[in-house]
């Protein structure tokens, strides 16, 4: 009994310690002092006032968002065909098609960032949002294959063989009966892919071209000079965007499924 | 409605056989049955026919024309799968109208037919629910409706009623029969439970391990199998080995252990040939249990009831004659036999099959 009060103490004290920096930051957010620091001098919104003032942190959140949102777009259609390919589909060459769309989680972001680095320094192409967009989705991809998969492997080849069979070609079967069934898959699958992308900095660093900052490396840039109390508050932003999407469109999913049956 | 021909039709996966050889024909309007034990390529056969799967070698001919490389949206099939694949995210009314989509019919009718195939399968004014809000019996009508109501040339069904419990499924294939007798459409029923392939078939195709057994209708197919393994796949039977003694106009006359001389009327020994030796089959429920030796139409030996399955009105008992042991299905009259019982058993020598050694 006395080691599983202590076990429980212990696992409370962890989690505590794992925690209380979010919740110092949420709550330093408001804290209407000089400095991002205690003591809490008086509830205010000012430092939000000053984000949304400050230019630099505006363009790093609207490249962000754009490259959170393309990321998702892009890995969520690749992600999609690939594990109907996977699943659905014979061919030689299976496993390793499949290794190597799940090795970006297996390699170290860092070892992935400079390979791709080297590569295109070989090709002589620059920096781009572009490639950064591309390196994000490669990083993003495997998330939304094993997402995707797990489902499309639940869902009984009967339903497309059953279409086919009256009249439904394999596009029309895809998107009358395929899609839809997969839909809560995709849908996760895609916002994982966001959050991944919003969340990057490692390989963002490596990547991005000269000047242009996402929130990630702007926080980090700005955590140089000193602790301004301007990254409390884009950190209470980032906490809600990060955990508030996927929450609300888990509690969408759940009230739509509701209503159909 | 039409007829189908398989010509030489084989499959292979790989190394496995899955169809070895099958060459048969479907009537036009007629209820057929595939029927054989796990494996044997019933299913394979089937997805052949539909275009789910392509033969290794062999035409498939529906109507007269070589479908082999008609793409399953254009076969015009009805499909009905065993778990029933009703669409869940589509409403029942939806479910039915599916197919219906894809053949240019207009809104007005399209409702018209997906009420009158709900009439069919006795289930109407359930178009607005969801399959999940149905049970397993009324969502198999649905499956069927749904397989219907395009009018399919041929209507396909892979173990339909092996998901249904006992009860249901005894009504379902009755009504699963009118129906198909009502519409009149060419329909291939995959099954491995006799029963329902003897209640159901105007003809049987009996598949062992990739090969066409025997083709037949019900009676024929039950009474006269071509094979040991039809005997005894369809129903309990018992399997002497026998030796031709002699032969006449009528009568095959056979030396079978313990029983001693059996004639078997010639109509029982078509496929014997000129064979010295075979295999007289007699069906459990043929071979009867008496106190004393019957009549002169009838073979007796002596045996002792070694087990006694007891079924209420009618018993299957487990007799030990000399070193073979036989099965015997009665109704019981007064009382089963005990075990350990002393009986004659007896049987009709026109009730026997008798088949070659080696079939
Ligand atoms: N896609 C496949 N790949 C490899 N082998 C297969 C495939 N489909 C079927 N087989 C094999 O072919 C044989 C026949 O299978 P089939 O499904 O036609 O049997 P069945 O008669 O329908 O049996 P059941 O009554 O169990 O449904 C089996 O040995 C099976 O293992
Ligand atoms: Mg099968």
């Amino acid at each position: 009994m006395r080691v599983w009060t202590l076990l429980k103490v212990y696992s409370f004290l962890v989690y505590t310690f794992m925690f209380a920096p979010i919740a110092v930051v949420l709550l330093l957010a408001f804290n209407n002092s000089q400095f991002g620091g205690f003591p809490i001098e008086g509830f205010s919104l000012r430092w939000f006032v000053k984000l949304y003032e400050n230019e630099a942190i505006i363009r790093a959140f609207r490249t962000s968002m754009s490259l959170g949102v393309l990321t998702a777009l892009i890995s969520t259609t690749i992600g999609v065909l690939a594990s109907l390919a996977l699943v659905r589909y014979q061919f030689r060459g299976k496993d390793f098609i499949t290794t190597f769309l799940i090795s970006p989680v297996l390699v170290p972001e860092t070892v992935l960032a400079v390979g791709v680095l080297i590569f295109l320094r070989w090709l002589s192409m620059p920096r781009s949002f572009l490639l950064l967009l591309v390196g994000h989705s490669i990083i993003a991809l495997p998330f939304v294959v094993l997402v995707v998969q797990a489902r499309l492997v639940g869902i009984k080849r009967e339903y497309e063989e059953a279409a086919r069979s009256l009249g439904a070609n394999p596009v029309q079967t895809f998107f009358q009966i395929t899609l839809p069934l997969l839909m809560p898959a995709v849908f996760a699958g895609a916002l994982f892919a966001f959050t991944i992308s919003f969340d990057n900095i490692t390989a963002t660093i490596f990547w991005r071209p000269a000047g242009m900052e996402t929130v990630p490396t702007q926080i980090f840039g700005m955590l140089r000079n000193s602790i301004s109390p301007e990254i409390n508050a884009l950190g209470f932003v980032m906490i809600v965007i990060t955990v508030g999407v996927p929450v609300m469109a888990g509690g969408l999913a759940r009230y739509f499924s509701r209503k159909k049956t | 409605m039409a007829r189908v021909d398989l010509k030489n039709i084989k499959k292979s996966y790989g190394a496995v056989q899955a169809v070895k050889q099958a060459d048969v024909t479907f009537e036009e309007g007629s209820f057929t049955t595939l029927l054989g034990p796990s494996g044997c390529g019933k299913t394979t056969l089937l997805r052949m026919i539909s275009g789910l799967e392509t033969p290794t070698s062999g035409d498939i001919l529906v109507g007269g024309k070589r479908v082999n490389d008609v793409p399953i949206h254009k076969r015009n099939l009805g499909l009905v799968f065993q778990n029933y694949a009703l669409f869940p995210h589509r409403t029942i009314g939806e479910n039915i109208a599916f197919g219906l989509k894809y053949r240019g019919v207009s809104k007005s009718d399209t409702a018209t037919k997906v009420t009158e195939a709900l009439d069919i399968v006795r289930l109407p004014g359930v178009e607005d629910r969801y399959p999940t809000q149905l049970s397993g019996g009324q969502q198999q009508r649905i499956a069927l409706a749904r397989a219907i109501v395009i009018e399919p040339d041929v209507l396909l069904l892979d173990e339909p009623l092996s998901a249904l419990d006992a009860n249901l499924r005894e009504d379902m294939r009755v009504e699963l029969k009118a129906i198909q007798h009502r519409i009149g459409v060419t329909s291939i029923f995959v099954t491995h439970d006799q029963s329902e392939a003897l209640a159901m078939s105007d003809k049987i195709i009996v598949m062992s391990a990739g090969r066409v057994e025997q083709v037949g209708a019900p009676e024929e197919v039950y009474n006269n199998p071509a094979s040991e393994f039809v005997a005894s796949f369809l129903g309990a039977s018992n399997i002497l080995e026998a030796k031709v003694i002699s032969k006449d106009a009528k009568n095959i006359v056979l030396d079978a252990p313990h029983f001693g001389k059996i004639p078997v009327p010639l109509a029982q020994a078509q496929r014997m040939g000129d064979a010295p030796s075979g295999k007289l089959v007699i069906r459990a429920e043929k071979l009867r249990l008496a106190d004393k030796p019957g009549d002169t139409n009838t073979v007796s030996a002596n045996g002792v009831v070694e087990a006694v399955d007891y079924q209420g009105q009618i018993a299957r008992y487990f007799v030990r004659v000399g070193d073979i042991q036989l099965q015997a299905l009665n109704m019981i009259e007064s009382r089963p036999f005990a075990i350990g019982a002393e009986v004659s058993v007896v049987l009709k020598t026109a009730d026997c099959a008798l088949l070659p050694a080696g079939a």
